[in-house]
C-alpha cells in the first residue's frame, strides 16, 4: 500500500487487517450496527484494557497536538527571541525538557494502545477458543455429522483470528478521530483561517481516500483470487508430479503454471498502479495545504493576526493529517469480515449439548447453560459380565430410519455377531450403546438397567468398544492404551499382548514409549487397530463392542486374537464381515435395512439363501483382503 | 495425527538468515532484478530531494519572506509558486517510480516463481512424499509470497527511506554542519536498540507459531478423535489439554506482541530526544554559528524526516528477515541438482512390445542404505509379470527406477537393447507407462484426463479407447459420460474408477510396457471386475510389469517375480513357484490355510 512516501506512522502490518476473499453478508442490514454490536460484546467480555487501550489512543491524538503546540510555543519564546538577542540558560532548558516529555509521552501512548490493543485481541482470541473447544466436546454427535472437520478447525482457528481482528486497528482509529477534532479545534485557537484550510484539506483527504479504497477493492480482491489459483496449480500439479512425469507433461505444466502466474503479475500491477496514482496524490494533499498556510499564514503574521510559532503549529500539524486518516477507512472495511467470522463461531456456540457427553467431571466446572434433562441417577450395575438387551431401539439420520425397531439379548458371556451389508446399521449400534447418540425409540438395558439411567462415566467404564477407524492420539502407545488411567506394566503388557500387539511395539525405537507420528513413526492400518483394541482390552470390560475392529489386520492375526477374546467371560458384540469371526460367535443377529432379518446360530441362518449369499460375499471379499499378507501396509504406494 | 505440524525440512529460522550472503546469491539467480534497477534507483534519489521542499520553503519565506517586519510578497509567492509546482513534478515522478520499482518486482518474483515450479517437476520423484510436497507447494506460494509482500511495502520502504534519511541529513549539513553531526550522533544508539528488539520480536513469533500449530493439533486431535474421547470417558483430560494449549499460545501472543508494543515508542523517544537536542544546541549556538530562526526550523523539520524513516525501517525489519528468508528456501530448492538427466537429442524407442532387461541394478534413496541389492531380470518383449513381495521389499522402488522416476546407483536398465538413460523423454513418455495404485487425476473432464495420454488425440479416439478395454458401458453410467467432472485429484470417482481412467489413458497412449501399482484398498465387486478385464485386454500385445498385491493377479501372470529384501529370490509360473515352495510357497500357505479355516 506504501506508495513512495514516508508517513508518520507507519501501518504495522498487525494493524491493518490484510485483504482476505470474503465475502461479505451483504442481506445482513447494516455491517456497521452489526460491526458495533460485535465491538461492544468484546469490550463487555474484556472492558478493562479495552478501555486503557482507547485511552492510549485519544492521549496519543491529544499529545500529538501538545507537541506541535509546544513547538510553535518554542519558536515564539525561545526560537525567535534567540536570535533577536538572546534568552536564559533556563528557558532553553525548559524548551528542550518540554519538547523531550511530550515525545517521551506520546511513545508511551502508543506503547499503551498497542500492548492493551493487543491485551483485548489476546484474551478476546483465548476466550472464544475456550468456549468452542469446551463445546467441542459436549456437543452431540450428530452436530458433528453435520459440520466437515476443516470447518470446526476453522472456527476454532481462522474465524475467532479474523473476528477478533478489529480490536488493534479500533482505539488507533478513535485516535486519528480525536487527532482530527483536536487539531480542527487547536487550528482554530492559532488562527481560525488555517482551520478554514484545514476544513477544505480533511474533506478531500476523506473523499480521496475513500475513492481509492473503493476503485482498489475489485482488483485487490481479483489478486487473492488468483492467488489461489496459482496455488491450487501448484498443489494440484506437485501432487500428481508422478503423472505428470509419467505423462511427460513437464513443459505444459510449465506453461499452465506460467499462465496463471503471469496474470497474477498483471493484476498485482493494475493494484500498484492504481496505487501509483493515488498514493502520490493523497501525500500530496496536505503538502499543498502547507503551501497554502504559509500563504496565509504571512499574511496574518504580517497582519499581527498570528505568531510565526502558531503558523509553525499548523505546519507540524498538517505533517501528522497524510496517512492516519486510512486507518479509519481499514477498520470500517474489516468490520464485516470480522462479523462473519464471528457469525459462523457463533453458530457452533449455539450447538445443543449432549446431556450424555456432559460427564459429572465436565458439568461441576463452568458449564455454559446446559439443558441438562432429568438428572442421570447413579445406579450400580451387577457384578461379573452383563446381559445386554437392545429392547424396540430405532435412529434416524437426516430423515431416514437407520435402525427400526430393533430388538435382541445377548447373555452375559455370550459372543454375538452382528452381520449385515454395507449400510444396514450394524455400526449404528455401537454409537447407541456408549450412548454417542441417542435412539429415536425404544432403550438399550445392561445389566438389566437402562443405560440412559446410568451414570455415562459408569456405562463407559463397564463397556469398551474398539472402533473401525482406529483413532490413535500423537502420545505414545502406553498412553494411547491407557487413555487417562492408572495402569501396572503386567496390565499393560497383557493388553497389548491379548490385542497381538506387544511383538511391534517391542520392535519401535522407544517400544511403548513411542510417541506416534513423532519423527516418521507411523503404524499400518492394522497395527493401529491392534494398538486400539488393546486400549479396549486394557479397561477389563464387562462389555466388549468390536465394530468392524480389526478389519486392516491379516485374517490369520485376526483370528488369533478372536480366539483370545472368546475364552474370557465377557459379553461381546461383534460387527463382522470375515467369515472366521461369525464362526467365533454363540449367535449371529442378521441385519438388513435396519431390521433384523434372521436371528440364531450360523449353521440356523444358512437355511437363508440371503445369509448364504452373504457369507459367500464374504468369503470372496476375504480372498481380496489377501493383499494384507503382501503389504499389510495399504499406505505404502507408489506415489506416497 | 500431527495434522498442522511444519514440514520435516521446513524449519529456517528468520533469525538465522545472513542477509547479504542470501542477497548476493539472490541477485546472482535472479536476473530481473538488475533490469532497470539503477534508473529506478536513481529516480527515488531525486524524488527523496523532492521531500526536502516543504522545509526548505519554510525556511526561505520565514527568514528572507516575512522576517525583519518589511515583508516581501513578491518572494513569498514567488516561492510558494515554485514549491507548488515542483511538488506536483515529484508526485508525478513519485507516480513512476513506484511503478518501475512495482514492475521490476513483480518480474522478480514471476522469474524465481516459474523457475522454481519447472525446477520442482525436474526433480526426481521417486522419494516424494506427502510432507516432501507441501514443502514444495509452499516454496512456489507462500514463500514467494513472503517476497512480494516484500516488494510492496518494505523493499519499497528501505529503498526510499534510506534515501530520505541521507538526503535530509545532507540537507540539513548544507544549512548547519555541527547540527547535522548532532542529529547523527544522538540517533546511532537507536540502531542496536531496534536490532535487539527486533531480534527478540523474531524469536517470540516463531515461538507463537509453533504455539499455534501445537493448539490446532489439539483441537484436531479432540474434532477427529471425539468417539473415542466419549467412549473412554477422557473429555475432562482432553479439555485440560486443550485449555492448556490455549493458555501457553495466549502467553506466546502476549510476548510477542509486547515486542511490537514497544518497538515505535522507542523509536518516538528518540525523535523527541533529537528535536529537543537540534532546538537546545541550536538556539544555544545558532546565532553565533550565523544561523537564522526560519533555518532552526528547518532544520527541526528535516531532522523529524530522518527520525521517522528509522522508525519506519524498524517496523519492516522483521518483514524484511521474512523475507530474506523465503528468498533463502526458494534458491535452495534451485540449488537442488537434477538427479535424472535428460539426454539430448536421445534415443527412440520403437514402436509396439519392447524387452526389458535390468542388469546388475542397485539402488539407494540415501547413501548406505541399499534398497535393491543387485537385481538382474531379463523379460522378453510381451510378457505378463507380476512382482510380488512384503512391503519394503524392494518391489515399488524397481517399477520406479524401469519408469526412470530415478537412476540406479548402480548397473543399467535395457528397453529393447537401450540403456534407459539414453532414451529420450518424449519416446519414454510415449512407450512406457506407469498407471499409479492412487489413480491421481487432474480437476477436470474424464475426457481431458484421458487425452492427457495422447494431446493430439480426438474425442473419438477417447472413447475407443474406453470401448477396447469394454468400459464404454461404464462411460454410459456416468451422469455426463466423457464430459463428467472428475473434481479436485479425482475426488469425485472411486478409487477403481480413477483407475479406469487411468487405463483408458494408457491405452490411448499405446505404449510398448505398461508398469502397474496394483491398488491395495478395496474395490467395490463390480469395478473389480471391469478393472480386471480391462487390464486383461490392456496388456495384449504389450509387455506388463505388475506389482501385485492380489495373488489373483500372480496367478494369472506368464511369470512371478518374487522379491525379498532387494533381491530377487524366485522367478517363475505360479504353479511353478507354489510347487517349489519357499517364500511364494509361505505366502500361498497362509492364504490357503486361512480361507480353509474360514
Amino acid at each position: 500500500m506504501t506508495a513512495l512516501s514516508h508517513s508518520s506512522e507507519a501501518p504495522p502490518e498487525d494493524e491493518i487487517p490484510q485483504a482476505s476473499d470474503s465475502h461479505l453478508d451483504e442481506q445482513a442490514g447494516s455491517p456497521t450496527r452489526q460491526g458495533v454490536a460485535l465491538i461492544a460484546r468484546f469490550v463487555r467480555m474484556h472492558p478493562s484494557s479495552f478501555f486503557m487501550s482507547l485511552l492510549g489512543g485519544v492521549s496519543w491524538a491529544l499529545l500529538v497536538v501538545g507537541a506541535t503546540y509546544i513547538l510553535g510555543r518554542i519558536t515564539d519564546e525561545v526560537i525567535e527571541p534567540a536570535f533577536d538577542g538572546g534568552v536564559s540558560a533556563s528557558t532553553v532548558w525548559l524548551a528542550v525538557a518540554a519538547m523531550f516529555v511530550v515525545a517521551l509521552l506520546r511513545g508511551l501512548s502508543v506503547g499503551i494502545r498497542r500492548w492493551f490493543g493487543s491485551l483485548t485481541e489476546t484474551r478476546s482470541q483465548a476466550t472464544l477458543r475456550t468456549e468452542v473447544t469446551d463445546r467441542l466436546l459436549v456437543m452431540p454427535m450428530s452436530s458433528y455429522r453435520r459440520h466437515p472437520t476443516g470447518e470446526l478447525l476453522a472456527n476454532a482457528d481462522v474465524d475467532i483470528t479474523t473476528g477478533t481482528q478489529l480490536l488493534m486497528p479500533l482505539p488507533f482509529s478513535v485516535g486519528v478521530i480525536a487527532l482530527a477534532a483536536v487539531s480542527l479545534v487547536s487550528l482554530f485557537t492559532a488562527d481560525p483561517s488555517f482551520a478554514l484550510v484545514a476544513l477544505v484539506l480533511f474533506p478531500a483527504l476523506a473523499f480521496l481516500s475513500r475513492y481509492y479504497t473503493n476503485k482498489v477493492n475489485g482488483p485487490a480482491a481479483q489478486v487473492q483470487a488468483r492467488l489461489g489459483q496459482v496455488s491450487s496449480i501448484a498443489h494440484e500439479s506437485f501432487d500428481g508430479a508422478l503423472v505428470v512425469k509419467t505423462l511427460g507433461r513437464e513443459g505444459d505444466e510449465d506453461l499452465r503454471f506460467q499462465a496463471a502466474s503471469n496474470q497474477l503479475r498483471t493484476e498485482r500491477l493494475v493494484v500498484a498502479n492504481m496505487t501509483s496514482v493515488f498514493q502520490p496524490l493523497i501525500d500530496l494533499l496536505p503538502n499543498l495545504g502547507i503551501i497554502a498556510l504559509l500563504l496565509v499564514g504571512s499574511w496574518q503574521v504580517d497582519h499581527g493576526e498570528a505568531t510565526v510559532g502558531q503558523l509553525v503549529q499548523a505546519v507540524a500539524l498538517f505533517g501528522w493529517l497524510a496517512f492516519p486518516m486510512r486507518i479509519v477507512g481499514f477498520m470500517f472495511e474489516s468490520m464485516p469480515r470480522s462479523v462473519v467470522s464471528v457469525k459462523r463461531v457463533d453458530a457452533l456456540l449455539a450447538e445443543p449439548i449432549d446431556p450424555a457427553a456432559q460427564t459429572p467431571a465436565l458439568s461441576n466446572e463452568d458449564s455454559v447453560g446446559a439443558d441438562q434433562t432429568a438428572e442421570p441417577v447413579a445406579e450400580l450395575l451387577p457384578k461379573g459380565p452383563l446381559a445386554v438387551e437392545v429392547n424396540g431401539v430405532s435412529f434416524e439420520y437426516g430423515g431416514t430410519a437407520v435402525l427400526s425397531g430393533l430388538t435382541f439379548t445377548a447373555a452375559a458371556g455370550e459372543t454375538v455377531a452382528l452381520v449385515g451389508s454395507t449400510g444396514s446399521g450394524r455400526s449404528t449400534l455401537t454409537n447407541l450403546m456408549m450412548r454417542l447418540d441417542e435412539p429415536s425409540a425404544g432403550q438399550i438395558l445392561l445389566g438389566g438397567v437402562p443405560i440412559t439411567q446410568l451414570n455415562p462415566d459408569e456405562l463407559r467404564s463397564a463397556v469398551s468398544v474398539a472402533f473401525q477407524e482406529s483413532f490413535l492420539f500423537a502420545s505414545t502407545i502406553a498412553s494411547n492404551v491407557s487413555m487417562g488411567r492408572d495402569l501396572t506394566q503386567e496390565q499393560l503388557d497383557d493388553a497389548l499382548d491379548r490385542s497381538r500387539a506387544k511383538k511391534f511395539v517391542a520392535k519401535l525405537p522407544m517400544a511403548q514409549d513411542t510417541v506416534l507420528g513423532e519423527r516418521g513413526v507411523t503404524l499400518s492400518g492394522g497395527q493401529r487397530q491392534r494398538v486400539a483394541l488393546a486400549r479396549a482390552l486394557a479397561r477389563e470390560p464387562r462389555v466388549l463392542l468390536l465394530d468392524d475392529a480389526t478389519s486392516a489386520v491379516d485374517p490369520v492375526i485376526e483370528a488369533e486374537i478372536l480366539g483370545g477374546l472368546r475364552t474370557s467371560d465377557t459379553t461381546m458384540l461383534i460387527v463382522a464381515h470375515r467369515l472366521s469371526t461369525i464362526l467365533l460367535a454363540d449367535k449371529i443377529v442378521h441385519l438388513e435395512d435396519g431390521r433384523i432379518r434372521s436371528e440364531g446360530t450360523h449353521e440356523e441362518l444358512l437355511a437363508d439363501p440371503e445369509y448364504a449369499a452373504l457369507v459367500r460375499a464374504y468369503e470372496s471379499e476375504e480372498t481380496r483382503e489377501h493383499d494384507q499378507h503382501f503389504a499389510e501396509d495399504p499406505d505404502a504406494g507408489l506415489a506416497k | 495425527m500431527n495434522v498442522v505440524s511444519n514440514p520435516p525440512g521446513d524449519e529456517l529460522n528468520p533469525a538465522d538468515v545472513k542477509a547479504l550472503e542470501v542477497l548476493k546469491a539472490g541477485i546472482a539467480a535472479t536476473p530481473e532484478l538488475k533490469v532497470g534497477l539503477g534508473v529506478s534507483i536513481a529516480m527515488a534519489l531525486v524524488m527523496a530531494v523532492g521531500r526536502m521542499i516543504i522545509p526548505i520553503a519554510i525556511q526561505q519565506i520565514l527568514d528572507k519572506g516575512i522576517d525583519n517586519g518589511d515583508p516581501n510578497w513578491g518572494f513569498v509567492l514567488t516561492t510558494c509558486a515554485i514549491a507548488a509546482v515542483a511538488m506536483v513534478a515529484f508526485s508525478v515522478l513519485n507516480r513512476f517510480t513506484y511503478m518501475r520499482l512495482m514492475v521490476t518486482a513483480e518480474n522478480v518474483i514471476f522469474g524465481l516463481r516459474t523457475r522454481a515450479f519447472s525446477h520442482v517437476h525436474k526433480l526426481s520423484v521417486a522419494n516424494h512424499n506427502e510432507s516432501r510436497r507441501g514443502v514444495m507447494v509452499a516454496r512456489v506460494t507462500s514463500d514467494i509470497e513472503t517476497l512480494a509482500q516484500f516488494a510492496s511495502w518494505g523493499a519499497v520502504s528501505w529503498i526510499v527511506n534510506l534515501t530520505i534519511i541521507v538526503v535530509a541529513v545532507g540537507v540539513i549539513a548544507l544549512y548547519s554542519w555541527q547540527l547535522a553531526i548532532l542529529t547523527v550522533l544522538v540517533l546511532i544508539p537507536i540502531i542496536p536498540i531496534l536490532k535487539t528488539v527486533q531480534r527478540r520480536q523474531l524469536q517470540s513469533y516463531d515461538a507463537l507459531r509453533s504455539r499455534v500449530s501445537d493448539t490446532l493439533s489439539e483441537i484436531s486431535e479432540t474434532v477427529m478423535g471425539i468417539r473415542v474421547i466419549r467412549a473412554y470417558a477422557d473429555a475432562p483430560a482432553a479439555r485440560g489439554r486443550l485449555h492448556a494449549a490455549i493458555d501457553r499460545q495466549y502467553r506466546a501472543q502476549l510476548k510477542a506482541r509486547f515486542f511490537f508494543a514497544i518497538m515505535f515508542p522507542i523509536s518516538d523517544v528518540f525523535s523527541g530526544l533529537t528535536l529537543a537536542a537540534i532546538v537546545g544546541v541550536g538556539v544555544w549556538w545558532g546565532p553565533g554559528w550565523g544561523l537564522q530562526a526560519g533555518t532552526l526550523i528547518a532544520v527541526v523539520f528535516l531532522a523529524n524526516m530522518v527520525v521517522q524513516p528509522v522508525a519506519e525501517i524498524g517496523e519492516v525489519l522483521d518483514q524484511t528477515q521474512t523475507a530474506l528468508a523465503g528468498w533463502r528456501k526458494v534458491l535452495n530448492l534451485l540449488d537442488e541438482p537434477i538427479d535424472v538427466v535428460e539426454p539430448v537429442p536421445g534415443l527412440e524407442l520403437p514402436s509396439g512390445a519392447l524387452s526389458v532387461s535390468a542388469v546388475g541394478v542397485k539402488f539407494e534413496y540415501e547413501p548406505g542404505h541399499p534398497v535393491l541389492h543387485g537385481i538382474d531380470l531379463q523379460l522378453a518383449a510381451g510378457v505378463n509379470a507380476a512382482i510380488v513381495g512384503e512391503t519394503g521389499s524392494g518391489k515399488t522402488s524397481f517399477a520406479k527406477l524401469l519408469a526412470r522416476l530415478a537412476d540406479p546407483t548402480e548397473g543399467h536398465i535395457f528397453f529393447d537393447g537401450m540403456d534407459l538413460r539414453d532414451v529420450s523423454h518424449d519416446s519414454r513418455a510415449r512407450s512406457v507407462r506407469l498407471v499409479a495404485q492412487d489413480g491421481f487425476l487432474f480437476e477436470t473432464t474424464i475426457l481431458e484426463n484421458v487425452r492427457f495420454g495422447r494431446p493430439e488425440a480426438s474425442d473419438e479416439d477417447v472413447r475407443n479407447a474406453f470401448a477396447s478395454l469394454d468400459l464404454d458401458w461404464w462411460v454410459e453410467s456416468l451422469p455426463e459420460g466423457l464430459a463428467t467432472e472428475v473434481g479436485e485429484r479425482g475426488d469425485a470417482l472411486s478409487v477403481g474408477e480413477r483407475q479406469l481412467v487411468a487405463l483408458a489413458r494408457a491405452q490411448l497412449a499405446d505404449p510398448g510396457l505398461l508398469i502397474l501399482d496394483e491398488a491395495t484398498s478395496a474395490v467395490d465387486p463390480e469395478t473389480e471386475r471391469a478393472l480386471s478385464h480391462a487390464l486383461a485386454k490392456l496388456s495384449e500385445g504389450r509387455t506388463t510389469v505388475s506389482i501385485a498385491h492380489r495373488l489373483s493377479t500372480a496367478e494369472a501372470a506368464d511369470l512371478v517375480i518374487v522379491v525379498d529384501d532387494g533381491r530377487i529370490v524366485q522367478i517363475g509360473t505360479h504353479q511353478e513357484l507354489v510347487a517349489l515352495g519357499g517364500v511364494y510357497g509361505r505366502l500361498y500357505e497362509s492364504w490357503i490355510g486361512n480361507t480353509r479355516a474360514a
